[in-house]
């Protein structure tokens, strides 16, 4: 089966993100780049399902030309096409980058067949804006169903189970179809030696895309407000625990 | 012209979220002179009318198909597309949890209009005619974004948590919508459940135990869950513990994890990196374990205890043991 994951370059999780002097972008002059980490889940599901099912798995992503780095990176792990959608500048938002990635899809697919599934990230880490997925899927007339943490395929049917309050749903798409994919769905493995090795070899094809822009616009980003908290230090050590206990209590959550 | 308010439910239950995003639409809809109206989809939410109706509603519109019996985002997508081309709304607000967030897209998708997911403020000085300006919350709500949506149709999902329920009991019309749904949106429904064994979940517990690095292992959160047992909550853990093996996922908290909102949080050898804050930091009430008094947790948690977690922990369980006479 053929797998296309598409995927974001994002500053790596866990820094603290600083914003420029005028608020329109992200300061990246002290970050690491990453895959964001839904998609990079996504990406070890494909090559999972691909080492079970046979097949290959490819990789797009909307970005500019760094972002190659991203796609060297699902090399390493084993996808072996990528596929670079080129643009310039800020980032394109939600339904710009969409109709891009549905283009770029029928691009792709008319030249070497349909994917039996595409997989996305439930949303990007940077952004969150929880609809790329979701538009491309409708563009393309095929069934999606986001928040995947498990994703199994038999006879032309993808099962896939999501986490609920109340325990796992179950979904089962016909093939061809689009997921969005939540991380906790694997592990991702780390790229082997031979793996990077063969990552700088794959050919990144790219593919321009017009676009037009849509109707969400950033004005500007800011930091939240510091949390100003007086913290109440309740003691030090073992010796603290009847204070915690008493504080339990006013709470109510002791009785 | 009015604020459509999309209701999650399952299978005829109630979300908690739908309160808060029904009173965030009520402001709205009296701050552009206005209604607040809903919509509910499928037949078993109609009991729904009554319970929806104190948060403000002067119109249910529940879509009806004979389909229409499980959540399937899809169909649900449709379904509220369906209702927003007959009402014509000027702002539709939906849920900032996982459905809430699938339904809007697929709305958007469909009507191909913009969509502005995470909401937590609204321009005040919005009139229903003008574009709107809100602020929403990007990288799990570590940074905020102004941002203003131009579109007839305003579509935004309001960031779990956000606003508090206020009830303004409304005598509320029912109007019920046949919608047409084709083959296409039929196959997402959710087919099978798995029930998680009766007992709290991270997202409901009133008391969520959770741990770090600090804790070291996957053996030494044995403390931690029985402190979590006395208390009647769960465990909880941060990246780090989840990206060590020591546990599942599922118990993770934080922007990629859970989003948790306990009345407290006790963190546990946890430094409290920016993502893992976010997934806590609706939580009423937060107790920091950890020896490092300059720890990120620390200095924003409302309560500390300084010292090594593997002392402490204990001690408040047989702390709790002895009040109860144990």
């Amino acid at each position: 089966m053929n797998i296309l994951v598409c995927v974001k370059r994002v500053p790596a999780p866990g820094a603290r993100i600083n914003i420029t002097e005028d608020g329109q972008q992200v300061d990246t002059a002290f970050l690491g780049f990453t895959v964001s980490p839904h998609e990079e889940c996504a990406v070890e599901a494909a090559v999972q399902l691909v080492e079970k099912h046979g097949g290959e798995v490819t990789v797009l992503t909307l970005g500019d030309v760094l972002a190659e780095e991203q796609l060297r990176t699902a090399a390493s792990v084993g996808a072996v096409k990528a596929v670079l959608v080129p643009i310039e500048g800020m980032d394109w938002d939600a339904q710009r980058t969409a109709s891009a990635i549905s283009s770029a899809i029928n691009a792709l697919e008319t030249a070497n067949g349909t994917y039996d599934l595409i997989l996305f990230g439930n949303e990007s880490a940077d952004s969150c804006g929880y609809q790329v997925g979701v538009r491309a899927a409708v563009k393309l007339g095929r069934p999606m169903v986001n928040g995947a943490k498990g994703i199994d395929v038999a006879d032309g049917i993808a099962t896939i189970r999501r986490e609920s309050d109340a325990g796992q749903e179950i979904y089962n798409l016909p093939l061809p179809a689009c997921i969005g994919v939540r991380e906790g769905i694997n592990l991702p493995r780390y790229p082997t030696m031979k793996g990077r090795l063969a990552s700088k070899k794959v050919e990144i094809q790219r593919t321009e895309i017009a676009a037009e822009a849509g109707g969400l616009t950033m004005i500007q980003l800011q930091r939240p407000p510091e949390r100003v908290s007086n913290t109440q230090i309740l003691g030090t050590g073992p010796e603290a625990a009847s204070a915690v206990v008493d504080l339990l209590v006013e709470l109510g959550v002791f009785k | 012209m009015s604020v459509l308010v999309v209701v999650e439910h399952d299978r005829g239950t109630m979300t908690p979220a739908s309160l808060g995003a029904l009173t965030a639409g009520h402001n709205l809809a009296k701050q552009i002179n206005t209604t607040m109206e809903a919509v509910t989809v499928g037949a078993n939410a109609d009991a729904l009318s009554n319970s929806i109706a104190v948060f403000g509603a002067t119109t249910i519109h529940q879509a009806h198909h004979a389909a229409l019996i499980d959540f399937g985002p899809e169909a649900w997508g449709e379904s509220v597309a369906q209702v927003v081309r007959k009402t014509s709304p000027q702002v539709v607000i939906g849920c900032g949890t996982e459905r809430g967030h699938e339904v809007i897209a697929q709305v958007a998708a469909r009507l191909d209009l913009p969509a502005s997911m995470n909401c937590i403020e609204f321009d005040a000085a919005f009139d229903g005619t003008q574009p709107l300006r809100m602020t929403r919350a990007r990288w799990g709500g570590s940074l905020l974004e102004n941002a203003q949506l131009d579109a007839s149709i305003k579509l935004v999902t309001l960031a779990n948590h956000t606003v508090e329920p206020v009830e303004v009991p409304t005598t509320a019309k029912v109007a019920v919508i046949d919608v047409e749904l084709d083959a296409s949106v039929m196959h997402s429904f959710v087919r099978d459940r798995v029930e998680r064994v009766a007992g709290v979940t991270l997202a409901t517990a009133p008391v969520v135990v959770s741990g770090g690095r600090g804790v070291g292992s996957a053996e030494a959160f044995g403390p931690l869950e029985e402190l979590a047992g006395l208390l009647g909550g769960i465990v909880g853990c941060s990246r780090a513990v989840t990206n060590n093996g020591w546990r599942n996922h599922t118990d993770q908290v934080g922007q990629t994890g859970t989003r948790i909102a306990p009345d407290i949080y006790i963190a546990c050898g946890i430094s409290g990196a920016i993502q893992h804050w976010v997934g806590a930091m609706a939580s009423k009430n937060i107790l920091a374990i950890n020896t490092d008094r300059e720890a990120n947790i620390v200095t924003k948690a409302g309560y500390a205890v300084i010292g090594d977690l593997h002392k402490v922990v204990p001690a408040i369980s047989a702390e709790i043991r002895r009040r109860r006479g144990q």
